[in-house]
């Protein structure tokens, strides 16, 4: 049993190594562009709009708009690692140096995973750096923040997985990005307090999941949400057991891998 | 004990192909063996199938003595596949495929970084190992296949038609390599297109066809049962115009070749006799086929007459 266990460890490790080396090796694809576009948010949303706008929740629009900004940015590129990194490797069929492998279908979902946690966490990290170029940061929970960035990660890492398992092609593995998940972020209350919104649309933004995450992720940052902390940790766990599940299924049934 | 045991094997696909009509075969532990077929006969399923890359519809496959389906695990560590078509990702550098498929195989770097590099010097790919696998020839790139499957030393090596498209030094250098490593325990089925590599390297032999197997034999045996061959004869000089070779049959290309079809049986002593008689000097002979060649031929159409 030992001897599986270390095994799998090593399997795990091992695929979570070639995920980070994929991504930095093609930094200026993966790590560099969101570092420009946030800039770009941070200097047209909350620099030049956002001094015109005031304060909102009791911070300034740029204090205010900086972890919804950074929560998006790590969302995205969860998402899109796994999305591209598994449709390449069943796109160019090295995905069999896997399922030959004596590697079960919990780890090779857990190591991509991971790889895209790793690339949302890293990416994270350096919007982060890159706001504080414009605002000050000081976190109010830390624990919480941690922990609702990594569960959003996973979380989303999990549905590119799933995206990648049934898209046919690279146009199938951008058609959810740019049509549900982009418009998603920017309903989720990454600008806004969804208390600025007639009660009807507030009621429809709550159907939202990455409004709660945005939000609990604002509460660990800075104190405020529009929703209960409690609530979005339950959401998203449940988001991620509902995913977790059915990606591993597909797995076993080897959709869109084995003939 | 059984290196590979398939037992009432079939694969219907989702479009109603049946690829396998429960097919069976066994390998021994520490055998040459040819699995053999014409294009589409249901070779690569079925080493799909042994490797899980393809989902059987019915049937039991046991990798020494583990079966696939109760023991994944272990069955699929007992195995390293070269498959037909290159499957690594080309822009990853050619020694992190291979420390990266030990990886998988539960070897930590420390181990896999000397058995790459062992593997890198045989198959002559040392100095290419921080190249990017897109960058390398054909052939570097059958190699790197054949290294990337040794990598986590298997018991039973399987190997999709290695040579295709590779030149002859080549195939005749992976021959030798391929020998060497089975004389030193490991398991080996070949499927191949060149039956001559088969002759030479194989100990058993199985033919599919359409989803069935149609012969499972040794090599030697199903040789022996070739009952003609046909001998191509250059000669020294012209051949004279009522030159004839009775009771034997035969056909004159032009005036100094002959193709003469020699009978199991007669052996050719009297053909030689004949030649003398008419001091007629043979400069060179050869085989017009591969005996597998003409065995293989005759068992697949007797297979398509019976349908």
């Amino acid at each position: 049993m030992n001897n599986q266990l270390s095994r799998r460890w090593v399997a795990f490790n091992t695929l979570l190594t070639r995920e980070i080396r994929r991504f930095i090796r093609i930094w200026p694809q993966t790590l560099l562009p969101p570092a420009i576009t946030m800039t770009l948010y941070f200097i047209i949303f909350g620099n030049l709009i956002g001094s015109r706008i005031g304060e909102m929740g009791g911070f300034s629009y740029m204090e205010y708009i900086a972890p919804g900004i950074i929560m998006m940015s790590v969302i995205n590129n969860a998402y899109a690692n796994v999305a591209s990194s598994f449709y390449s490797a069943k796109f160019q069929s090295h995905i069999e140096e896997l399922l030959v492998a004596p590697v079960p279908n919990h780890l090779i979902l857990a190591g991509y995973v991971a790889g895209g946690t790793a690339r949302g966490l890293c990416v994270g990290l350096i919007v982060t750096i890159v706001s504080l170029f414009f605002t000050s940061i000081e976190i109010q929970h830390l624990f919480i923040t941690i922990s609702m960035v990594v569960l959003s990660a996973i979380m989303f890492a999990l549905g590119g997985f799933i995206n990648a398992i049934y898209a046919r092609s690279f146009d199938e593995i951008s058609i959810i990005p740019t049509f549900i998940l982009t418009p998603m972020t920017y309903l989720g209350g990454v600008f806004y307090s969804i208390s600025l919104l007639p009660e009807f649309w507030q009621n429809v933004s709550l159907l939202n999941p990455i409004l709660y995450m945005v939000n609990a992720f604002r509460f660990g940052m800075l104190g405020v949400s529009d929703i209960a902390v409690e609530i979005a940790f339950s959401i998203i766990l449940v988001c991620i057991t509902a995913l977790t599940s059915f990606a591993l299924y597909l797995l076993n049934k080897g959709t869109g891998i084995r003939d | 004990m059984k290196a590979l045991s398939i037992d009432n094997l079939t694969k219907t696909y989702t479009d109603g192909f049946e690829a396998l009509k429960g097919i069976k075969l066994s390998v021994e532990q520490g055998d040459f063996f040819a699995l053999l077929g014409p294009n589409g006969a249901g070779k690569s399923t079925t080493i799909g199938i042994i490797t899980s890359l393809v989902t059987k519809s019915s049937g039991q496959v046991t990798v020494f003595d583990t079966d696939i389906d109760i023991n994944p695990e272990t069955a699929k560590s007992h195995i390293g596949l070269v498959p037909q078509e290159f499957n690594f990702n080309g822009f990853e550098q050619v020694k992190h495929i291979l420390v990266t498929q030990a990886g998988y195989y539960g070897m930590p770097a420390k181990q896999a970084e000397p058995r790459a590099d062992e593997l890198l010097h045989q198959l002559g790919l040392w100095e290419k190992r921080h190249t990017a696998a897109r960058a390398l020839s054909g052939g570097m790139k059958r190699r790197l296949m054949i290294a990337r499957a040794l990598v986590h030393k298997p018991k039973l090596l399987i190997l999709d038609e290695p040579t295709a498209g590779v030149d002859i030094e080549l195939r005749r250098s992976m021959w030798t390599f391929l020998e060497e490593i089975n004389k030193q325990g490991t398991t080996i089925i070949l499927t191949t297109h060149y039956l001559e590599e088969a002759e030479n390297l194989c100990r058993n032999i199985a033919i599919i066809d359409k989803g069935k197997i149609i012969e499972n034999t040794d090599m030697k045996s199903l040789l022996n049962r070739l009952d003609k061959e046909t001998f191509v004869l250059y000669l020294q000089e012209s051949l004279s115009a009522d030159f004839v070779l009775d009771n034997i049959s035969y056909q004159q290309i032009d005036d100094t070749t002959l193709e003469v079809e020699i009978n199991r049986d007669e052996g050719l002593n009297t053909l030689f006799s004949h030649l003398n008689q008419q001091n007629i000097k043979v400069s060179s002979m050869k085989n017009k086929a591969n005996r597998l060649e003409e065995l293989f031929i005759s068992l697949v159409d007797k297979s398509e007459a019976s349908l």
